[in-house]
């Protein structure tokens, strides 16, 4: 008799270990669940900018449980209290879980000092999307934007993010760029923890 | 000697989201709220000394005549607070982590909204 294994079965999910699980979803998957998760609040909004915020607030949801399990995962317990830590955090462990690489690049805005930027030549939701040219500038980008407000609202450093396309000479298609812009409070903390 | 505890889950907006009470004490009637009370006025304790460490687990932050409250914050602002008459500084650890982990799974609740009530 070929033998079987025993798996043990859990009766409450909530027994369930919170282990890694199984790290890769299927893109095609993805893609098609966004493309219809984007046409779903299509029909139920007015304009473009409801539209975007919808998309925002289904990514801050996302974010701030990610954040709660990247930290416990993968920093053994460790919280982010400052500015350069969370964002770099952000910038390469969430990006990592996500998208399976680092982002491409993080700036600081030289205009103002409360601003900066990542940025993603090619950002994972908006490679099988295409804009008809009515709907001007809009960005399904709004969705990682979402994710990445939910994150850095969650640790505390309350943020305004929205995401941009910006054409560079010699791609075919504009790079994304998603724009942070914190809040007065958070940089007064910063400045008073030295 | 009866041993009372008071346990408070605090979301990010100061907004208690679980309470439990482990303990036969007899409750007096001028402080019955007591644990609550004192555990409310730790939170500013709390506030500043999460700003100036990294780490989650807080040690004994405060001290009311013989119990001792100690705090885990967690990395979403969330604070788990304990308030207890005896201390030993692993239990307590391992107790937080076993609670962190719980509150975790609770979270990935897709029909949950991060700041509200725990009922199950």
């Amino acid at each position: 008799m070929i033998g079987v294994g025993k798996i043990k079965q859990y009766s409450n999910i909530l027994e369930k270990p919170l282990s890694k699980g199984k790290q890769e979803v299927s893109l095609s998957a993805f893609t098609f669940l966004f493309s219809e998760l984007v046409q779903y609040n299509q029909t139920r909004v007015d304009n473009i900018a409801e539209l975007e915020r919808r998309l925002e607030d289904a990514g801050y949801a996302v974010g701030a449980r990610v954040l709660e399990l990247l930290c416990h995962r993968d920093k053994g317990n460790r919280r982010e209290t400052r500015l350069l830590g969370i964002l770099s955090f952000v910038h390469s462990t969430v990006w990592k879980v996500l998208f399976g690489k680092v982002a491409d690049s993080l700036e600081k805005g030289t205009e103002h000092e409360d601003e900066y930027m990542i940025s993603e030549k090619d950002l994972l939701v908006n490679k099988f999307i295409s804009i008809p040219r009515d709907m001007g500038t809009f960005n399904c980008g709004a969705f990682v934007a979402g994710i990445v407000r939910g994150v850095l609202d969650g640790a505390g450093f309350p943020a305004v993010v929205t995401a941009h396309f910006v054409p560079m000479e010699g791609l075919q298609r504009p790079r994304t760029t998603i724009l942070i812009k914190f809040a007065e409070e958070v940089l007064q903390r910063e400045a008073r923890l030295g | 000697m009866t041993t009372t505890a008071c346990f408070i889950i605090v979301s990010r907006n100061d907004i208690p989201i679980y309470e439990a009470e482990v303990g036969s004490a007899a409750k007096r009637e001028d402080a019955a709220q007591l644990p609550q009370f004192i555990l409310q006025a730790a939170l500013d304790i709390v506030q500043d000394l999460a700003w100036t460490t990294s780490a989650m687990f807080l040690k004994a932050i405060d001290k009311f005549n013989d119990l001792v409250v100690s705090v885990y914050v967690t990395a979403d602002r969330t604070r788990f607070m304990l308030l207890l008459d005896s201390r030993s500084d692993d239990g307590i650890k391992s107790f937080f982590q076993e609670v962190h982990e719980l509150y975790i799974k609770s979270l990935l609740n897709p029909l949950y909204l991060p700041g509200s009530r725990i009922t199950s």
